[in-house]
């Protein structure tokens, strides 16, 4: 008799691995890459694989140390690389942003557990990390089409005031700001490609970016043009697809979404009109992050068939 | 509202193979618990002689179905034999004569009654076709003082991919699928009746409609290619736009639900009197040659069945049933129980490892009954059973949509079968120490 492999039921798997999904996160993070590249020359590029490879480097001897099975296969210490790279201006010096690696991977991600676990977005948690330890560096945007010029011109973003950017500008990226938020087309061609293959859902966003919206329409009393301006300035962009869909630390059901993608927009407003600083995505991001189990418990769905009235068990 | 469904691949590669007739295997090893229920009792002894149709067990518990012999010869043991639920249950092992003889008690029932309809049902041996085996006569058996259903809705979702034994039976016996449906319908006095077929068989909706035209009554509802879209809940609200309640059975919404192959069986036992001896499987996997439809003999060993169906490897898989909710057989001598409706076969498939859940919530969103399965596999680890109760981990339907889902391929709908265990224990612990 030869031998069978018995097992529980379901017998079949869908095709979709986690490694799988990271690859397709990877894959819509390229053209904003390659805008990148495009904008601020080829230092973006080196600094992005400088992120990548210390995440990839940090995750491994981490698990090591802890004496846990390596999981650097499933690719997600490539994706919170990127983002951490595409969160920092490509002057920043390359020893800075390791540290911002090893707070993503070692002290955000690891320490709570791993992949999964962790309650913060490790590249938003990095990022503000850095802004508060080298603020100065962290703050200097450089000029887009830099490398072209003879002389290091660096420049604040749109929202700190007084430059003024076209639409169009703002649309393509040719702003100062960090590595990859500025180029609002190659993040939206990479969200709406995981949309379409149904890796993110497009209820965050655009609960995200409709409340930055309708808010700076009011702040602005009603013009189009600085409604959309804002939300093509900044972080937004990048924070609503790539860092306010991250699995782990957003909710779960669509109704939890909506409330975090308002949530987001609504601390997002509250920094940029009031605050001393003068971009909130990444910290609207995290402080939602910190509430996410907070809105997964008042966003339980109700159970088919069960009683209008919840609380207590049903029979 | 919109209930949760998932898309499966349907691999129906058996669906234009015609039921063939296998011929009667020299033994038969026929288990003793064909149901859910409790299992019968021998009624015969080592040395007997027995017919096809003759009664080999039964039970006085209501819910149980006799046992009946499916080929003639001689009763050469009743021994324990490891059951698919990982039990040791009694069966009966025939040695055939090879003459196929037909007992003297087969003939057609004499019925006036709803009395007489149901005891008929009950002496066939009848049991539901679909997968569960749900005693038929103990479903039909309500009290129709208390609850009388308005409509019958017949099972012919088939949304297991590879399994086309239902849409077989609507191709090629759709004329006695709607005589069964006419006898049910007029002995338990229910009105309608709805008969759900998934759209991928548009041959099977076809055939029933044209045959369905001269009762009014009698409606085809194409239903979306989906799973678990024949879960009785799911199939309820798809045909009816009704919803059974928690804990609340079919017929509180006034609905009773039959498997699409058991109802010809019950038209054609009301005919002939030959018990349920014989059913419809199919066969496939990935090393199966030629993806087919058997009728074979009730106890047949199934690897007898699948020879027939041109294996091109060892298997180290074999699934009875489908592959979202069939159970692994441990052997492959392991005899052909009523209740199969496919046998799967497989060799090297890809294997995944279980990795961190990354909270993805595809299982949420994929769960028919609107649980939350990653609360409840974090709820079952801590054995936390306040939570698993607030969670209705009960609601479970175990269609395994969660598992299949999960792109760090964990075993979600096993934990959910370990959760009810657990909580079961727990309860019935608290129970007797008076809590």
């Amino acid at each position: 008799m030869s031998k069978l492999i018995i097992e529980p039921s379901p017998h079949i798997k869908s095709p979709v691995t986690t490694q799988k999904i990271m690859l397709c996160v990877i894959i819509a993070l390229l053209p904003a890459l390659a805008a990148s590249i495009w904008i601020f020359g080829l230092r973006a590029l080196v600094m992005t694989v400088v992120c990548c490879a210390s995440c990839v480097i940090f995750e491994w001897a981490v698990r090591k140390i802890m004496k846990r099975s390596s999981t650097i296969g499933d690719l997600s210490a490539v994706v919170t690389g990127m983002l951490l790279a595409f969160n920092l201006p490509v002057t920043l010096p390359f020893y800075m942003a390791v540290i911002g690696c090893f707070v993503a991977i070692v002290v955000v991600k690891q320490f709570f557990g791993g992949l999964g676990q962790n309650f913060a977005n490790p590249a938003i948690t990095a990022r503000i990390v850095l802004m508060l330890s080298f603020t100065s560096y962290m703050t200097s945007w450089a000029e887009p089409f830099y490398y072209r010029q003879p002389e290091l011109v660096t420049t604040s973003t749109p929202l700190a005031g007084e430059s003024a950017a076209s639409l169009s500008d703002l649309f393509f990226g040719t702003v100062g700001g960090c590595i990859g938020e500025t180029c609002a087309l190659a993040l939206l061609i990479g969200g709406i490609f995981l949309v379409v293959i149904k890796v993110i859902s497009p209820v965050t966003p655009l609960c995200f970016i409709g409340t930055v919206f309708v808010l700076s329409l009011i702040s602005t009393g009603g013009s189009i043009e600085g409604a959309v301006a804002a939300i093509l300035s900044g972080g937004l962009m990048l924070g609503a697809i790539f860092m306010a869909t991250d699995y782990a630390t957003t909710p779960i059901t669509t109704k939890g979404k909506i409330i975090f993608g308002i949530g987001c927009g609504l601390v997002t407003m509250l920094i940029r009109c009031f605050g001393t600083m003068p971009e909130g995505v990444s910290y609207s991001i995290l402080i939602m992050n910190i509430l996410t189990p907070l809105i997964d418990r008042f966003t339980v769905p109700k159970p088919f068939g069960a009683a209008k009235k919840t609380g207590g068990t049903n029979k | 509202m919109l209930l949760h469904q998932i898309h499966l691949p349907h691999y129906k590669n058996s669906a234009e193979s015609a039921t063939a007739e296998l011929p009667l295997p020299d033994k038969v090893i026929i288990s003793m618990a064909q149901h859910i229920g409790a299992p019968c009792s021998p009624t015969v002894a080592v040395g007997d002689k027995v017919k096809i149709g003759d009664i080999i067990g039964d039970s006085d518990a209501v819910m149980s179905a006799p046992v009946h012999a499916s080929v003639s010869g001689t009763v050469t043991a009743i021994t324990d034999v490891l059951h698919i639920s990982g039990r040791n249950m009694k069966s009966v092992v025939i040695e055939s004569d090879g003459k196929g003889e037909i007992s003297e008690r087969v003939k057609p029932p004499v019925i006036n009654t709803r009395a007489d309809f149901l005891k008929a049902v009950r002496d066939s041996g009848s049991i539901g076709l679909g997968g569960a085996g749900f005693p038929t006569h103990v479903k039909l058996g309500y009290d129709p003082k208390e609850n009388q259903p308005d409509c019958l809705i017949i099972n012919g979702a088939e949304c297991e991919p590879y399994i086309t034994s239902d849409y077989r039976c609507f191709i090629e016996e759709g004329e006695e699928v709607l005589n069964g449906i006419l006898l049910i319908l007029k002995y338990l006095g229910i009105p309608n009746c709805i008969i759900g077929i998934e759209k991928n068989k548009p041959l099977a909706i076809e055939k029933m409609q044209k045959l369905c035209e001269p009762y009014p009554h009698i409606t085809v509802k194409p239903l979306k290619s989906s799973y678990p879209q024949g879960a009785e809940k799911t199939l309820i609200f798809s045909t009816t736009k009704r919803i059974v309640g928690a804990g609340k059975l079919p017929l509180s919404t006034g609905c009773i639900v039959v498997n699409s192959s058991t109802a010809p069986f019950i038209s054609q036992y009301i005919k002939t009197g030959m018990p349920l001896v014989r059913r419809r499987i199919t066969v496939d996997g990935n090393i199966v040659g030629k993806p087919a439809n058997f009728s074979a003999a009730v106890g047949m060993s199934i690897g007898e069945i699948v020879y027939y169906a041109e294996l091109t490897d060892k298997p180290d898989r074999i699934i009875l049933g489908g592959p979202m909710m069939g159970a692994c057989a441990f052997d492959i001598d392991y005899p052909l129980a009523k209740t199969n409706n496919a046998v799967l076969l497989f060799a090297n498939t890809e294997k995944y490892s279980q990795t961190n859940c990354i909270k993805c919530g595809r299982c949420v969103r994929a769960c028919s009954m609107n649980l939350l399965p990653t609360e409840l596999e974090t709820a079952y680890d801590a054995r936390d059973a306040a939570a698993l109760e607030k969670l209705n981990v009960n609601l479970c339907v175990n269609c395994g949509a969660c598992s299949y889902v999960c792109p760090a391929k964990r075993n979600l709908a096993e934990k959910n079968q370990l959760a009810k265990a657990f909580l079961r224990d727990y309860n019935a612990k608290n129970v007797k120490e008076g809590k």
